[in-house]
């Protein structure tokens, strides 16, 4: 990730305001920042999102494709991840920079997933054991101003729930074999149901205490992170932990209880958010890019 | 915990009097300023098939027979007494490298450091040995420019007292030609905080030092906890600069303090939702004019 350079009197400024629960931007310890999501943006896609979270800027684009279903379940079809750091968010991704990061997110992402109940994979089969619809979840990263997981995971949600699945008729042809049909009407789709996705919160370990949503200053002041996914219940799906300083069991618990909370908190806005577009429908502004 | 989840708007930037002042020639690269050939071309203009045109995007000055184009957004281009705040990159022999949102990274020698205890001797080599011991990789500085290199490198000096090692703070970066040219740019808040608006963009904040600490040099840092008051007003005059200078309003030390007079209604990490900026920014650009006029 983008890394900048703090001083120690900076690192031991930040350190005293969180744990007086007062960040350098005024905001409390699991706040988050000024978030704006749009969905819609990317016109040949089957679903799209754009979301922005201070200056970290997040676009996520859906394609679904028939293809074959995995033969350990030959009724479900599946999600493939990927993320491209573009060189545009920091210089430190130009070239094959980014890959590392590219990968070790795509690889949260597939974990993350990775559960009967997140998305209804079962929807996506057209013909069991021939044709499935594959979602390839394809994410870019624009600009990188710190907590990527959280942006991307809001992003992936959005994204999902504005995917419009075209409807397919199979029919069988004289020699018996199948025939996929499309029907000819684009508004006759099929829409996922995003109410199990989870949302990933980023909890960074600062001094004693933790901190949701951290910008590059405080990632910078912290040894070790705790990426916890949670669906709207409150279940977590996967936790992670990263950096390189060692975590206290007591500390994990109290972290993974705080992740849930805030993590449930994250859904009810974000799809109250994403109807309310909806709704908008034709009258909505469309900002894009260069808003 | 608060999560503020929105459908993004189009910004429209706040501005009160359009009227009031003329709108200055702006141009972007390609654009031909004059075809007249008595000219002498400045910087920012090339000649192309006998047009005087322009090669960055910004206002055009005419200084007699003189032309050139001042960018609206570079990066910073020092001249001699300016005043930076940066932040050392490198540690090198009988030099250090600090970064100041300049096209190179500046120079500061060790000759053009105060030593601690303030004596003025010759630099030996065991000087250059503990050089990291006084700056390291990562620490802010606030300097002078002394000279400005061929190539266009800065050389600072911090060889006044108010100069030196900067202590516990918030840095602010935004755009040089955001802050305006000044006689001085350490600044005393009333309302509890101390500003260096450096010329170079870099704005520091920072807690009001007791009076037996002033004029220290820079050599003691204070690790102190900083009380909750002063980190609050720190945090706020950060959200406000923030603010002014999403609305290209240029930079002083009554711009900021009317913008924090003006956000004092306002929770600290509201400042920077889209319509309490505009709101704040607004107040801020009536009470100026009101000032002037």
């Amino acid at each position: 990730m983008a890394t900048v350079q703090v001083s120690e009197a900076e690192k031991v400024y930040i350190l005293h305001g969180i744990r007086d629960d007062l960040r350098v931007d005024g905001r409390g310890c699991e706040d988050y920042r000024h978030m704006e999501i749009e969905t819609d943006v990317v016109s040949n896609t089957d679903g799209s999102a754009k979301v922005t979270l201070g200056h970290t800027a997040v676009l996520v684009g859906i394609k679904a494709e028939i293809g074959k279903p995995r033969p350990t379940v030959p009724n479900e079809g599946y999600l493939e991840f990927f993320v491209d750091c573009s060189a545009n968010a920091t210089p430190e991704f130009e070239g094959r920079g980014g890959e590392g990061l590219g990968t070790e997110l795509s690889n949260t992402l597939y974990k993350v997933f990775n559960n009967k109940h997140s998305v209804d994979l079962k929807s996506l089969s057209i013909c069991a054991g021939e044709h499935c619809w594959v979602l390839y979840v394809d994410v870019l990263l624009l600009q990188c101003d710190g907590n990527l997981y959280d942006a991307i995971s809001v992003a992936i949600k959005a994204a999902l729930f504005n995917t419009k699945i075209p409807r397919v008729h199979i029919s069988t042809d004289e020699e018996g074999g199948k025939e996929i049909e499309l029907s000819d009407d684009p508004y006759d789709c099929m829409r996922l149901n995003v109410e199990n996705v989870p949302c990933i919160v980023t909890l960074c370990k600062v001094g004693h205490r933790h901190v949701v949503d951290a910008t590059l200053q405080e990632k910078a002041c912290s040894v070790a992170s705790l990426i916890i996914s949670v669906t709207h219940k409150g279940t977590v799906t996967c936790t992670r932990k990263v950096g390189g300083g060692s975590l206290d069991p007591e500390s994990i618990f109290e972290m993974t209880e705080a992740g849930k909370r805030v993590g449930k908190a994250l859904h009810a806005p974000l799809m109250k958010l994403l109807q309310q577009e909806e709704r908008l429908g034709k009258k909505k502004q469309k900002v894009g890019f260069l808003g | 915990m608060a999560v503020d989840m929105r459908l993004p708007t189009i910004r429209k930037t706040v501005s009160l009097s359009v009227d009031a002042f003329d709108r200055k020639d702006l141009v972007v690269p390609g654009d031909v300023i004059t075809s007249d050939t008595g000219f002498m071309r400045g910087h920012g203009t090339y000649v192309d098939e006998d047009n005087l045109t322009a090669s960055v995007a910004g206002e055009v000055q005419r200084v007699d027979k003189l032309i050139c184009v001042r960018p609206l957004k570079t990066r910073f281009n020092g001249e001699v007494g300016d005043v930076v705040v940066g932040r050392i990159t490198e540690v090198q022999q009988k030099r250090w490298k600090v970064e100041t949102n300049s096209r190179l990274d500046s120079v500061l020698l060790l000759s053009s450091v105060n030593l601690p205890g303030g004596e003025l001797r010759r630099r030996s080599a065991e000087d250059e040995l503990t050089m990291r011991e006084y700056l390291q990789e990562g620490d802010l500085i606030s300097a002078e420019v002394q000279s400005v290199f061929s190539d266009g490198a800065l050389s600072l000096h911090t060889r006044s007292l108010k100069y030196g090692k900067l202590g516990q703070g918030v840095l602010v970066q935004l755009s040089p030609s955001l802050i305006k040219r000044q006689k001085t740019h350490f600044h005393n808040l009333p309302c509890g905080a101390s500003i260096i608006l450096g010329n170079n963009g870099f704005v520091w904040l920072y807690p009001t030092p007791g009076q037996q600490e002033e004029e220290a040099g820079g050599f003691y840092t204070s690790l102190e906890p900083v009380s909750l008051s002063d980190r609050e007003v720190i945090s706020r005059l950060r959200n406000c600069l923030l603010a002014l200078s999403a609305h290209k309003v240029l930079l002083y030390d009554t711009s900021v303090l009317y913008c924090y007079e003006s956000s004092l209604q306002h929770q600290v990490k509201d400042i920077l939702k889209p319509e309490v900026m505009e709101e704040i920014v607004m107040l801020t650009q009536q009470k100026l004019l009101e000032q002037e006029g």
